[in-house]
C-alpha cells in the first residue's frame, strides 16, 4: 500500500514542450515506472513528444487516456491558472513543483478548489512532489534515492530536506511507502496533518517520519493530531533552529516572528505530543531506525 | 520587500486610500522645500524600516522653517535601532481626534485573507492585542469572494469605531483591501488610521510589505528605490537572484533549497562551527548561479571555510560541479571548500570534482562529516 499514488496512478504532465522543464522531469518519472500517460500543451495538441501523446487542454488529456493525476511545473504567471483548469478537468490529484507563485494566486487557486472542486487533492505549489517507492514518482525527487517496500512513510515541507530523509533511511536499508513533499509556501494545498491521516490508515506504513521548518503553525497543528489521532510511531526534525528571527530564509514561509513560530517552540510541542524529535536529518533517520528495529 | 512609509502612502494613494499631502527630502534644504510646498504646521518624519520611531525622536513638529531645519538636521542620520536615517518625509500635521487601526494580511492557518480593525490603534497596538485581543476585531475574507462594502461596515462596527468615522472607514477598507490583493502585498497595514478634527478619516501611518514573487506584474515597482545600502553581503547576493542572510559565524554555507540550508547552519552549529550566512542557490541552479554563490561568499572576510552541500532533485549534479569548476577559474576562493554532493546525477558530478583535482577542494560523503571537517578547516573545534 502507499498514499496518494501508486502504480495504478495516470499522469498527465501540463506544459509539455521539446525543451520544458516538464518534458525533463515527466521524462524522468515516467523512466521510474510512473504512467505518464499525457502531456498538455496549447500549440501541440496531436502531436507526440517522446511518445507522450500530447493535448491541447487537460481535459481532452482525461477524455482519451483516462488521467487521474496531473504534473504542473510552469512558470509562475500561468500556474495557478494551470492548477485550476486540472481541477474543471475534474483530475483528483493535483502535483504543482512551481516556485514563485504569487501568495495572492495561491491563495485564490486554493480558496477556489476547497469551494468548487471538493473532491481535488493539491500537492504543493513550490514542492518536490510525491513518491510511493517502486511505484510512482511524481515531482522532481530523484527516484533512486527511494527503497520501496515500507513501512516508513515521509512528509516534509522542505524539498531538500525531504530527498535528504529518504537518503538518510535507504542508506539505513529501511524502506518506504510513501514520502510527500508538501511544500514551503504559506498556502500549501496539502499538509501536514492531512498527509499524517493517510499516513495513519495506510496499513502497510507503520511509522512516520516528519520535517517541518520554521514559520507559520502547520507543526503546531499536526503535534495536536498526533497526540489524538495518531497510534503509529513519529519522527520529527524541524530545520531552521539556527535562524534568526523576523529573516526570512528564503522560502515565503520560512520567516519567524517573535518567538511564535521557531523550531525551539514547534519541537517543544511535539514531543509534547509523544513524538521523538531529533536535531538534524542524520539523527532522525538513526531514531527511526531503532523504531524499525523494535518492530521486527 | 517592505516600504518606507512615504512609499506606502504613495502606494495607498495609487488605489484611492486618503493619506496625508506631503513629500520627501535627503537634507535640511530638500526638508524646507517640502515644506513650504504643504504649508505649517508639518511634521518631519525619519524613513527607516523599524517600528519605535517616535519613540527614538524620529517624528517632530515643525511650525517654520527653522524649526524644520532644526529637527531634519537632528534626525537625518539618526541611529533608530541599528538603522541610519537618510531621508526625511515631511507632511502637513493633522489635528487627531481618535487613532485606529486596520489591516490586511494572509491568515495562514486559515487560508483566508485576515482583516484586523480596532478602535485602540497607536502606538500601544501590540501592547493592545497581548492584553485585550476582543479589542481588535477579526473578520476572515475568502480570496473568492473578496470584501464587500457591507462586510467592511459590519466589521469597522464590530470593532467599536466612533460613529462619525465609520462610513469613511468601512469605505476605505474596501480600498485597502483592494490594494492588498490587486497591489500585491503580504501586508497592508495603518497603523494610525485616523479621525481629525475636521471629520476627515485618513492614514497616517503606512506599513507595507510587496510580495517578492508578484514583481513580474507589477513594473512600477521598480521606482521604490532604497537610500540604505544594507548589508554589503546581501546586496550583492540580492544582485545576482540569491538567497542570502548574513550571520555572524565563520563558516560559509551554500545549499540548494530554503529547508537544507537552514539544516546545514543547524548542523554546522551542532558539530561546533558557527554559520557565516544562509545561502540558498534555489531549485534549478544551475553553473551560473553556483559561481555567483561563490562569489558573494568569498567577498564576506569572514568565511575561513566553505561548506557546499548540495542535494540534487531538480539540481543536476554535474552543473554544480561544473558552476564550482567555472568559479574556481573565474576568481580566486580564499578559503577551502568542502562540498557534499548526493542525489540526481551526483556521481557524474563527483567524478567532474575528482578530475578537477583541486587541494583547495575537499568531497565529504556525508552531510555531519562535511560540518565537521568545514569547521575544522576553519580552525573551529569540531564536536
Amino acid at each position: 500500500m502507499s498514499v496518494f499514488v501508486d502504480e495504478t496512478t495516470k499522469v498527465v504532465v501540463q506544459g509539455v514542450g521539446p525543451s520544458s522543464q516538464g518534458l525533463y522531469h515527466g521524462l524522468r518519472n515516467r523512466a521510474y515506472g510512473t504512467q505518464v500517460v499525457a502531456g498538455t500543451n496549447p500549440r501541440r495538441g496531436g502531436e507526440q513528444i517522446e511518445g507522450i501523446p500530447i493535448f491541447a487542454t487537460v481535459t481532452e488529456a482525461v477524455s482519451a487516456t483516462g488521467a487521474n493525476a496531473s504534473f504542473i511545473s510552469v512558470p509562475p504567471p500561468r500556474a495557478a491558472d494551470a492548477i485550476i483548469e486540472a481541477a474543471a478537468a475534474g483530475i483528483p490529484f493535483i502535483v504543482c513543483i512551481t516556485e514563485g507563485i504569487p501568495a495572492q494566486d495561491e491563495a485564490r487557486a486554493y480558496n477556489l478548489l476547497r469551494r468548487d472542486y471538493p473532491g481535488t487533492r493539491l500537492l504543493g505549489p513550490n514542492c518536490p512532489g510525491i513518491i510511493s517507492a517502486g511505484k510512482c514518482n511524481i515531482g522532481i525527487t530523484s527516484g533512486d534515492i527511494a527503497l520501496p517496500g515500507g513501512p516508513v512513510g515521509l512528509v516534509s515541507r522542505s524539498g531538500t530536506v525531504f530527498y535528504q530523509a529518504i537518503y538518510e533511511l535507504t542508506q539505513k536499508g529501511i524502506g518506504q511507502t510513501t514520502g510527500v513533499g508538501i511544500g514551503g509556501d504559506p498556502v500549501p494545498g496539502t499538509g501536514f496533518t492531512d498527509c499524517l491521516r493517510a499516513f495513519e490508515a495506510d496499513p502497510e506504513t507503520k511509522a512516520v517520519l516528519m520535517i517541518g521548518e520554521i514559520g507559520g503553525s502547520a507543526e503546531e497543528q499536526a503535534a495536536e493530531f498526533i497526540q489524538s489521532s495518531m497510534t503509529k510511531p513519529v519522527v520529527a526534525y524541524i530545520a531552521g533552529v539556527t535562524a534568526p528571527p523576523g529573516r526570512k530564509m528564503g522560502h515565503a514561509g520560512a520567516i519567524i516572528s517573535g518567538s511564535k513560530g521557531t523550531a525551539k517552540a514547534k519541537m517543544e510541542v511535539l514531543a509534547e505530543a509523544g513524538v521523538i524529535v531529533a536535531l538534524n536529518p542524520t539523527e532522525a533517520g538513526e531514531r527511526m531506525a531503532e523504531i524499525v528495529a523494535r518492530m521486527s | 520587500m517592505d516600504l518606507y512609509e512615504y512609499q506606502g502612502k504613495q502606494y495607498f494613494a495609487r488605489f484611492g486610500i486618503p493619506v496625508s499631502a506631503g513629500g520627501v527630502a535627503d537634507s535640511v534644504d530638500e526638508a524646507v522645500a517640502r515644506a513650504e510646498e504643504v504649508g505649517y504646521p508639518v511634521v518631519v518624519k525619519a524613513q527607516v524600516k523599524v517600528g519605535g520611531r517616535g519613540k527614538a525622536g524620529g517624528i517632530k513638529l515643525a511650525s517654520s522653517a527653522e524649526e524644520v531645519r532644526l529637527h531634519a538636521s537632528a534626525i537625518l542620520g539618526m541611529d533608530i535601532r541599528g538603522h541610519i536615517v537618510r531621508r526625511l518625509w515631511i507632511e502637513r500635521s493633522s489635528d487627531i481626534a481618535k487613532e485606529y487601526y486596520a489591516s490586511f494580511t494572509l491568515d495562514r492557518t486559515a487560508k483566508l485573507h485576515l482583516c484586523m480593525v480596532s478602535a485602540k490603534g497607536g502606538v500601544e497596538i501590540e501592547e493592545v492585542a497581548a492584553t485585550e485581543p476582543e479589542a481588535i476585531a477579526r473578520l476572515h475574507v475568502d480570496p473568492v469572494d473578496g470584501l464587500d462594502l457591507e462586510s467592511a461596515a459590519r466589521v469597522v462596527a464590530q470593532a467599536a469605531i466612533d460613529e462619525p468615522a465609520r462610513e469613511q472607514a468601512a469605505a476605505l477598507l474596501v480600498e485597502l483591501y483592494r490594494c492588498y490583493v490587486e497591489g500585491d502585498c503580504d501586508l497592508a497595514e495603518i497603523n494610525p488610521l485616523i479621525l481629525a478634527t475636521d471629520g476627515r478619516v485618513h492614514a497616517l501611518d503606512a506599513k507595507v510589505t510587496l510580495d517578492d514573487n508578484a514583481a513580474f506584474r507589477h513594473p512600477e515597482w521598480d521606482e521604490f528605490d532604497d537610500p540604505d545600502p544594507g548589508d554589503e553581503r546581501e546586496r550583492l547576493a540580492r544582485q545576482k537572484g540569491l538567497q542570502y542572510v548574513g550571520l555572524d559565524g565563520f563558516v560559509g554555507i551554500i545549499a540548494n533549497g530554503a529547508g537544507l540550508a537552514m539544516s546545514t547552519c543547524d548542523v554546522v552549529e551542532q558539530v561546533g562551527g558557527e554559520p557565516a550566512n544562509f545561502l540558498d542557490i534555489g531549485g534549478g541552479a544551475n553553473a551560473d548561479q553556483m559561481a555567483n554563490a561563490l562569489e558573494v561568499i568569498n567577498s564576506d572576510d569572514k568565511v575561513r571555510s566553505i561548506f557546499i552541500n548540495i542535494f540534487g532533485g531538480i539540481t543536476r549534479g554535474e552543473e554544480v560541479a561544473n558552476g564550482i569548476v567555472q568559479a574556481l577559474g573565474r576568481v580566486e576562493i580564499k578559503a577551502p571548500i568542502v562540498i557534499r554532493l548526493d542525489g540526481t546525477n551526483a556521481e557524474e558530478g563527483r567524478a567532474i570534482l575528482a578530475a578537477y583535482g583541486s587541494e583547495r577542494l575537499e568531497s565529504v560523503p556525508t552531510m555531519v562529516e562535511a560540518a565537521r571537517r568545514a569547521t575544522e578547516l576553519a580552525g573551529g573545534a569540531a564536536k
